[in-house]
């Protein structure tokens, strides 16, 4: 069966506390999951009461802070602090995002931290990806055309390309793949959002010439099909896009083509 | 432990090539139960109360025969198909689930015959 309870060994026990500066005039406590493969212990959640009045307004400030500051033993990826890398996506007071365009003032109480749900973790918030880059590899993510290339540049119409917004703009940060409860439960066979937006992408490329294979690959059960329009991919993603509805253009063009 | 290369994994035991006929036809059984379920329902109301011989001769003309067979297969249909969703969702072990798999499946078949078979008998007045 799924299992909806946490193996013993991954049971999220309480952490140390690390206590704020004497003399901190804004103080929010940030509780961040922890743990070392190195200890052979279970994880645990970290307390670090940080002075928001000498820290930057993002989660991400707050945790390069504890990292510089409190406890440099944390570990997370972060790259270019501005939304377009995608390193620092986690999961942050119970939602997906990116912690470095997620505000702290939008978060009530304590700030609680976590790597992407239900993904290996290979230290503190550093979840495993290896699945994630391995089923992009598998859609084949570039134009396939057997047209001789032109001169210049493959043409698109101005209306063939606006059929890529909504699409390019995936920063392949997971945020999506990992809210997704079938993603959860059979992430081994269904591709997950964000490669299935990545295929919708390439299927909806004008200057492809691959859409009835790349539309073959996703003639199964799992790899498409497991999408039950749940949209917690939707509601999460952090750069405001809409992977259920490019699932639901594709399951179209899937039927289209039998009827 | 395995060696073998992630994307390896991923690629697994390849694509079935099929999915989209499950898919739409659980779509148009969903659309087909919205007026079957009402009208089925309507019918019921109305002959609240209706002895025996009343509901034998509703039931025994073709129209009704036949909307009752296609509410009954489609009903069935679209049962198998959610509940085979369910168990490929939840069920990993291997065994239990190919087992319920064919229990669903077995198990609707056997109600949606013995529902159309009763119309029909029905229908045929025995």
């Amino acid at each position: 069966m799924v299992e909806f309870t946490l193996p013993r060994n991954s049971r999220v026990t309480g952490g140390k506390t690390h206590a704020a500066p004497a003399g901190a005039t804004k103080v929010r406590n940030f509780k961040v999951y922890r743990w070392n493969p190195d200890k052979g212990e279970n994880p645990s959640l970290d307390t670090y009461e940080v002075d928001l009045d000498t820290c930057g307004p993002m989660v991400l400030d707050a945790l390069i802070k504890i990292k510089d500051e409190i406890d440099p033993t944390l570990t997370f990826r972060r790259s270019c602090r501005e939304g377009v890398c995608g390193s620092c996506a986690m999961n942050i007071d119970g939602a997906n995002t990116l912690a470095c365009t997620k505000f702290i003032d939008e978060v009530s109480g304590d700030i609680k931290v976590y790597p992407l749900p239900h993904m290996a973790v290979v230290k503190d918030l550093v979840p495993d990806l290896t699945q994630a880059y391995a089923q992009y590899t598998s859609i084949e993510p570039w134009l396939k055309a057997t047209t001789p290339a032109p001169e210049t540049e493959r043409l698109q119409s101005q209306e063939e390309r606006e059929k890529l917004d909504g699409l390019w703009e995936c920063i392949l940060c997971f945020s999506c793949s990992t809210s997704c409860p079938s993603y959860w439960w059979n992430g081994d066979r269904f591709l997950g959002p964000a490669i299935l937006l990545q295929t919708y992408r390439w299927i909806v490329d004008s200057r492809d010439e691959a859409t009835g294979e790349r539309l073959d690959a996703l003639e199964d059960p799992f790899r498409m099909f497991k999408c039950h329009t749940i949209m917690n991919c939707t509601q999460t993603c952090p750069k405001s896009l809409n992977p259920a509805k490019a699932i639901g253009e594709l399951k179209k063009l899937l039927v289209l083509r039998t009827v | 432990m395995s060696l073998r290369s992630p994307l390896g994994r991923i690629k697994g035991l390849g694509i079935a090539h099929e999915g989209v006929g499950h898919w739409w036809a659980h779509r148009l059984g969903s659309l087909a139960l919205v007026p079957l379920t009402i009208w089925f329902v309507a019918s019921v109301v109305s002959l609240a109360g209706a002895d025996y011989f009343t509901m034998r001769e509703w039931m025994g003309s073709p129209v009704v025969a036949g909307l009752l067979i296609m509410l009954i297969v489609a009903c069935f249909h679209h049962a198998a198909i959610s509940l085979s969703v369910v168990i490929e969702d939840y069920v990993h072990h291997e065994a239990a689930k190919i087992a319920s798999l064919i229990a669903v499946k077995a198990v609707t078949m056997v109600l949606a015959l013995i529902g159309v078979l009763a119309v029909l008998s029905v229908l045929f007045g025995n």
